[in-house]
């Protein structure tokens, strides 16, 4: 039976991986290759990396330590970050990545996700949505540049009808960040990310709330997402990977051991 | 020494990673010569049967790899490819394992099949010493190869695939050993083991 995954995502700044709450205030966590490679051995089934800088600063990312991961680990890992066109998708790719995941690059010019199917496959095609709620209206919506607070903007995108769009054209895997519980512990969006689950009929990603194992049983069982993605528990080290397997594991949801 | 056919597709680096992580004898290459000289051959691919196919015709290395009589490990659709002809742009595939690529029948499980999946009917193949059924490989297609007298172990995502093949010196797998941790190593290492 396939398993439902859990993947720690390392966001990387300089060279260093970095933690912010509600996509600010980043504190260095450690350093990347290590980081990746012990998350790697305490039985991660993925890992996602993020440039959180690099679409915000009109720059892309610094791809060297892309192959170091690539030599150390032995899981899939994914990379975001800044890449908006075909070249730099396909350097990534080369240096051992598995998948690129696209954002900002992907709001700006929608035929890119088509482009990269074509090119490199289905599979290889992430597209990573940023998604906040309007309190006022309780209206799901697509943000933009969320790595740069004072360039973080709304777009013209409701959140389900970006992740049907993104679908037609051809992505492969969608990661749905609710940015309302980034960072904060609290939970994972069960209400947002069932009512995305509906809308999408390709492997989705639920992030953003991870707190405690509870949590990740939890998103599995009401909104049926296909891996969790988590960054501040596993890097504070508030929740270990193996415990959470087995927990999850005994509660009836499937997971690699 | 073992060569990874360059198929001109992405994964090459990480394979050769995996590899490397077993043994210093490992190159990538196009040349038809280091191909043919090898004492094994990888065979890796993703995207479409069509570009790959393509890749092969336009290196010339479709003669080549046909008459390779040494150990060849197709790897996702490098293993599609041993066959005979793949429904993905309905093309000629290299006719080396009895068999044909279709759709996967995944009966409303969602598509691509991506992910950690476990084995099913695992056979005792030297391919596979040291693997049994509950250990868990990572997938990542759409299209895979039905069940037949080729099929070394198989897979079950809405319905049942093979997971792996071996038909004389043409061994295949559908999952990639190069991303599927200690188990996929171990695989990786029966293949630079195998006596054919």
């Amino acid at each position: 039976m396939l398993a439902r995954r859990i993947i720690p995502c390392l966001d990387v700044r300089a060279g260093k991986v970095v933690k912010g709450v509600r996509f600010r205030d980043h504190e260095i966590v450690g350093d990347i290759v290590p980081l990746a490679e012990f998350y790697s051995q305490m039985g991660a089934d993925e890992l996602v990396f993020y440039d959180i800088t690099a679409s915000s600063d009109g720059r892309s990312v610094d791809r060297s330590w892309i192959e170091r991961v690539a030599r150390v680990i032995d899981i899939p890992f994914c990379v975001a970050g800044g890449i908006s066109t075909l070249d730099l998708a396909a350097e990534v790719l080369e240096m051992g990545a598995d998948k690129i995941s696209i954002n900002s690059p992907a709001l700006n010019d929608p035929s890119l996700i088509g482009d990269l199917n074509k090119r490199f496959g289905q599979q290889c095609v992430v597209v990573g949505i940023d998604s906040y709620q309007d309190e006022s209206s309780g209206e799901y919506q697509v943000y933009q540049f969320t790595g740069d607070v004072e360039r973080t903007r709304l777009t013209a995108w409701k959140t389900f009808d970006w992740i049907r769009e993104v679908q037609q054209l051809g992505a492969g895997e969608i990661v749905l960040n609710c940015m309302n519980q980034d960072g904060v512990r609290q939970g994972y969006d069960t209400t947002q990310l069932t009512q995305a689950r509906l809308s999408c009929d390709i492997p989705l990603i639920a992030s953003g709330g991870a707190g405690t194992m509870e949590h990740f049983k939890e998103v599995f069982e009401k909104s049926d997402v296909d891996g969790a993605l988590a960054a501040s528990v596993f890097h504070k080290r508030v929740l270990d990977i193996q415990e959470l397997k087995k927990y999850l594991s005994e509660s009836g949801v499937e997971v690699r051991k | 020494m073992s060569v990874i056919i360059d198929t001109g597709c992405a994964n090459l680096t990480s394979l050769k990673f995996a590899v490397e992580r077993l043994t210093n004898d490992v190159v990538i290459s196009s040349d038809p010569e280091t191909i043919s000289s090898a004492d094994r051959v990888f065979l890796p691919g993703v995207g479409s049967a069509q570009y790959a196919m393509g890749v092969l015709e336009e290196r010339d290395l479709i003669d080549v790899i046909q008459n390779l009589t040494q150990p060849v490990l197709g790897i996702c659709l490098g293993m599609q490819m041993l066959t005979s002809r793949s429904s993905e742009g309905d093309i000629a595939c290299l006719d080396l394992v009895p068999g044909e690529v279709k759709g996967l029948q995944s009966q409303g499980l969602r598509l691509p099949h991506m992910g950690w999946n476990t084995l099913a009917e695992c056979t005792d193949h030297p391919l596979l010493h040291g693997i049994n059924e509950e250990m868990y490989f990572y997938f990542v297609h759409t299209y895979g190869v039905g069940v037949s007298d080729t099929s070394i172990a198989q897979c079950e995502y809405g319905s049942r695939f093979s997971a792996a093949i071996a038909y004389k010196n043409f061994l295949g797998v559908q999952f990639h050993p190069e991303r599927s941790s200690a188990a996929g190593s171990q695989l990786l290492k029966n293949f630079l083991e195998i006596k054919i």
